[in-house]
C-alpha cells in the first residue's frame, strides 16, 4: 500500500521548494514553524475547528444530483456542497486558518491576490471579522469582469489595488503581492489563496483545504456504505482539488480526476492547460508546470473562468500527475458552459464556472464509467459571481431567447 | 575545471588599492532595443561604473520595481530573447574591459539548460550571474555549472536574514554578497534605511571580503555614503530612469555624477 497522504514539502517529488528573494526567507520560516506548532496545538486547532462550524457553515452537505447524472451516462454523481459556505466557495476555509495563523503571528496587517475574487472575498471577510487591515491585489482583467466581488470586498473594507502589469490577471496580482510583502513583511502575512507558491504555501493550504475531502469521504460511506469510484474536481492553482484529493490518496480504488481549463481548446493557444500543455519550470516561487516560451518567459493563460485563468499550479498537483495518481483532463469554455446550465436547471443549483470545469469533467467520466459508478465533483463555489459572464454567454437578458429550452 | 580568479573579485581588490569602492551599474539587455541597450552598457563603463549588471528580462520578476519593470516589459513586448543576452555581452567586452555580471530569475537559466546557461555566459566572456530568486538552498546545479566554468555566483543578503543564512550565502558567493539595503523591492528611496550597514557589518563580521549594497540608491551622494561601509554600491533604477527618459547622453551624466560618490 502507497502512502501519499500528508506529504508536507517543501519537496513533492521533484516539485516544491522555495524560488524566492531572500529578503522572504524568514517570513517564510516563520509562517512554517507556526504552522507547525498551530497544527499541534489543541486551542488553536479548537479555535478554527469553532470558526468553521459556526462561521463558515461546515460541515458543508453532500449532495446527490440525480437529475444531473442523467446527462452523466446515469452515474450516481454526489456534489461537494463548498458553494454553501460563507462567502459561497471553499476559499474560506483555508483563509480562516491563515488569518488566525496572522494573529498567531502578531500581525496586524493582511495581503492576498485574488483572480476571480473568491479568495479576496474570503480573505475580506477574515479581515473583518478579525479586525486585520487588508490590501487585496487584482488584475485589471478581473476587476473588470468580477465588479461585484470587487464591491463586496470593499463594502467588506478591504482596499482592492488593481494591477495593470504584465496579464493583468492572477499571475501579476501575485508579483504584487509578493512585492507587497517583501517591503511590508515585518506587520503584514501574506494569505495565499491556492495550493501553490513556495514552502510551506503548498502544504499548508493543503491542510486547511483537506477538510473537504475528509467529510466527502465520511459522508459517502455513511451514504451509500462504500467508497466512490472516482472523485473529480476542477484545477486552477488547485486548492479545492488538492483538498478534495488528499483523503482519497491513499484508497487505491478511488481514481482521482483533476479538471482544467482547456478554454477555446488546446489546439489554440486560449486555455489554462498547465497540467496538459506546460512543462517543469519555476513561478511564483515553486518548482512546478507551468505554461511558458522556450525561454521560460511566462505564457498567459485564457479560461472564461478568473479563477482558473492561471499559468502555474500547485506543486503537488504536478506530483500527482507524474506518479500517475491523478489524472488531469480538461473542459473547453463551451462543454463547461453547458455543465453550468445543466446543472441549474436540472438540481436547481447555479454552480461557480470554476465548478463548472468539475462537472464538464464529471459527465465525460460518468459516461465513461457507466451507470454503476458513485462519482463525487467538488462543487468549488456557487455562480452569484459569474452571473454576468453567464447572461451575456446564454444571452439571459435577451427576452426572445429562452434557454435550456432543449433539457 | 579551472580556478582562475574571479573577474569581479579582482576588480573590486583593484578598487580597493586605489582606496575607494565600486559602482555597480545595472541596465536590462535588450531595452530600449539590443543596440541601444549594448551602447549603453559601455557608455556606462567609459563614464565610471566599475562593474555592469546586465538585467535579463523576465515576465514574472517579483524583485523588481516599477521603473525596472516597465524597461523589462518594454524589452520582451520588443521581441527580446535570452540568447541575446550572450550576444550583448560579448559586444561590450569587445569594446570596454569592464567585468559583466547578469542579474537573471532562475526560470531562465533553467529552461536555457543550467549548465548549457553557465557555458554559454563563460564563452561569450560574462563574469557570472546574479539569481535574485534563487537561494543558495535551491542553487546545488547552479553552484556546481558555475565551478565548472568558472563563474562568479552572487546570491542575495537580507536584513532579515539569519547569522546561520548568511554563513551559507556567503559561503556559496562568489564575486561578492549582494546586500539587500532595505525590505523591499528594486527603486530610489531618498533615505537609505540603516539596515543596510547593519547586514554589511553583520556580513564582514561573519568573514565576507566583498558585501556590495544594492537597492534603493540613486545619487552620488548615497553610493559615497554606502561605500563608506561596503565595497561596492549597485544602482538600477536610476540608471534605467535616465536612458528611459534622456537617452545615452542623459545615461552618461547620471553615471558620471553617482561615480562622484565613488571618489570621496
Amino acid at each position: 500500500m502507497t502512502h501519499y497522504r500528508n506529504a508536507q514539502g517543501p519537496y513533492f517529488g521533484e516539485f516544491g521548494g522555495r524560488f524566492v528573494p531572500e529578503s522572504l526567507i524568514a517570513a517564510l520560516d516563520q509562517l512554517d514553524t507556526e504552522w507547525e506548532a498551530a497544527k499541534k496545538d489543541p486551542a488553536f486547532v479548537e479555535e478554527l475547528d469553532d470558526l468553521l462550524r459556526n462561521y463558515a457553515g461546515r460541515p458543508s452537505l453532500l449532495t446527490e444530483a440525480p437529475r444531473f447524472s442523467q446527462y452523466a451516462g446515469g452515474a450516481k454523481i454526489y456534489l461537494k456542497r463548498e458553494d454553501l459556505n460563507h462567502t459561497g466557495s471553499h476559499k474560506i476555509n483555508n483563509v480562516l486558518g491563515q488569518a488566525l495563523l496572522t494573529k498567531r503571528l502578531g500581525k496586524t496587517r493582511i495581503i492576498a491576490e485574488t483572480g476571480a475574487g473568491q479568495h479576496g472575498v474570503a480573505a475580506a471577510t477574515a479581515a473583518a471579522m478579525f479586525g486585520l487591515d487588508c490590501t487585496i491585489y487584482m488584475g485589471a482583467v478581473d476587476i473588470e469582469r468580477q465588479a461585484l466581488n470587487v464591491a463586496r470586498m470593499r463594502l467588506l473594507g478591504a482596499e482592492v489595488v488593481s494591477v495593470a502589469s504584465g496579464s493583468r490577471t492572477l499571475k501579476d496580482a501575485i508579483n504584487e503581492a509578493f512585492r507587497d510583502w517583501v517591503a511590508n513583511v515585518v506587520e503584514t502575512n501574506y494569505i495565499f489563496g491556492t495550493a501553490a507558491g513556495p514552502h510551506p504555501f503548498p502544504g499548508m493550504v493543503r491542510d486547511l483545504q483537506k477538510v473537504i475531502g475528509e467529510e466527502s469521504r465520511a459522508q459517502i460511506l455513511e451514504q451509500t456504505g462504500k467508497l466512490p469510484d472516482a472523485v473529480v474536481a476542477c484545477v486552477g492553482g488547485g486548492s479545492n482539488a488538492i483538498g478534495m484529493f488528499e483523503a482519497f490518496l491513499d484508497d487505491e480504488s478511488v481514481a482521482l480526476y483533476g479538471v482544467e481549463a482547456y478554454g477555446e481548446g488546446l489546439q489554440t493557444d486560449r486555455h489554462a492547460a498547465t497540467m496538459n500543455r506546460g512543462r517543469t519550470g519555476v513561478l511564483h516561487g515553486a518548482k512546478t508546470k507551468l505554461l511558458q516560451d522556450a525561454d521560460g518567459q511566462t505564457i498567459e493563460s485564457h479560461s472564461i473562468s478568473a479563477g482558473l485563468d492561471y499559468s502555474g499550479v500547485g506543486p503537488a498537483h504536478s506530483w500527482l500527475q507524474s506518479i500517475g495518481r491523478v489524472e488531469y483532463r480538461g473542459a473547453t469554455d463551451a462543454d463547461t458552459m453547458t455543465a453550468m446550465r445543466l446543472l441549474s436547471q436540472s438540481e436547481g443549483i447555479i454552480p461557480a464556472i470554476e465548478s463548472a470545469h468539475a462537472l464538464a469533467g464529471a459527465i465525460d467520466l460518468g459516461r465513461e464509467l457507466g451507470p454503476d459508478a458513485t462519482i463525487i465533483v467538488s462543487l468549488s463555489g456557487r455562480g452569484d459571481k459569474d452571473m454576468e459572464t453567464a447572461m451575456n454567454y446564454f444571452k439571459l437578458g435577451d427576452a426572445s431567447r429562452v434557454v435550456g429550452g432543449e433539457l | 575545471m579551472t580556478n582562475a580568479a574571479s573577474q569581479v573579485e579582482t576588480t573590486l581588490d583593484r578598487i580597493k588599492g586605489e582606496r575607494r569602492g565600486a559602482l555597480i551599474g545595472y541596465l536590462p539587455v535588450g531595452f530600449p532595443d539590443l543596440d541601444t541597450s549594448v551602447e549603453a552598457a559601455i557608455t556606462m563603463a567609459r563614464n565610471g561604473v566599475d562593474i555592469i549588471e546586465f538585467g535579463v528580462p523576465y515576465s514574472d520578476p517579483v524583485m523588481d520595481g516599477p521603473v525596472i519593470q516597465a524597461a523589462c516589459q518594454q524589452a520582451l513586448s520588443a521581441g527580446f530573447h535570452v540568447d541575446q543576452i550572450f550576444e550583448a555581452i560579448r559586444r561590450v567586452r569587445a569594446e570596454v574591459d569592464v567585468p559583466v555580471l547578469v542579474m537573471g530569475y532562475y526560470n531562465l537559466i533553467l529552461q536555457h539548460g543550467v549548465e548549457q546557461f553557465a557555458a554559454d555566459l563563460a564563452a561569450a566572456g560574462g563574469a557570472g550571474a546574479i539569481t535574485p530568486d534563487l537561494i543558495p538552498d535551491e542553487a546545488g546545479e547552479w553552484i556546481a555549472a558555475a565551478e565548472k566554468h568558472n563563474l562568479d555566483r552572487v546570491f542575495l543578503a537580507a536584513p532579515t536574514s539569519s547569522d546561520e543564512r548568511l554563513k551559507a550565502i556567503i559561503e556559496s558567493s562568489r564575486g561578492f554578497v549582494y546586500t539587500v539595503s532595505t525590505m523591499g523591492v528594486t527603486g530610489a528611496r531618498r533615505d537609505l534605511d540603516r539596515a543596510a550597514r547593519v547586514l554589511a557589518d553583520r556580513l564582514h563580521d561573519l568573514g565576507c571580503e566583498h558585501a556590495c549594497v544594492g537597492i534603493g540608491i540613486s545619487t552620488g551622494e548615497q553610493v559615497g555614503a554606502v561605500l563608506d561601509y561596503a565595497e561596492g554600491a549597485i544602482v538600477g533604477s536610476a540608471l534605467v530612469r535616465a536612458l528611459a527618459e534622456g537617452g545615452l547622453e542623459s545615461l552618461a551624466e547620471t553615471t558620471r555624477s553617482l561615480a562622484e560618490g565613488t571618489r570621496n
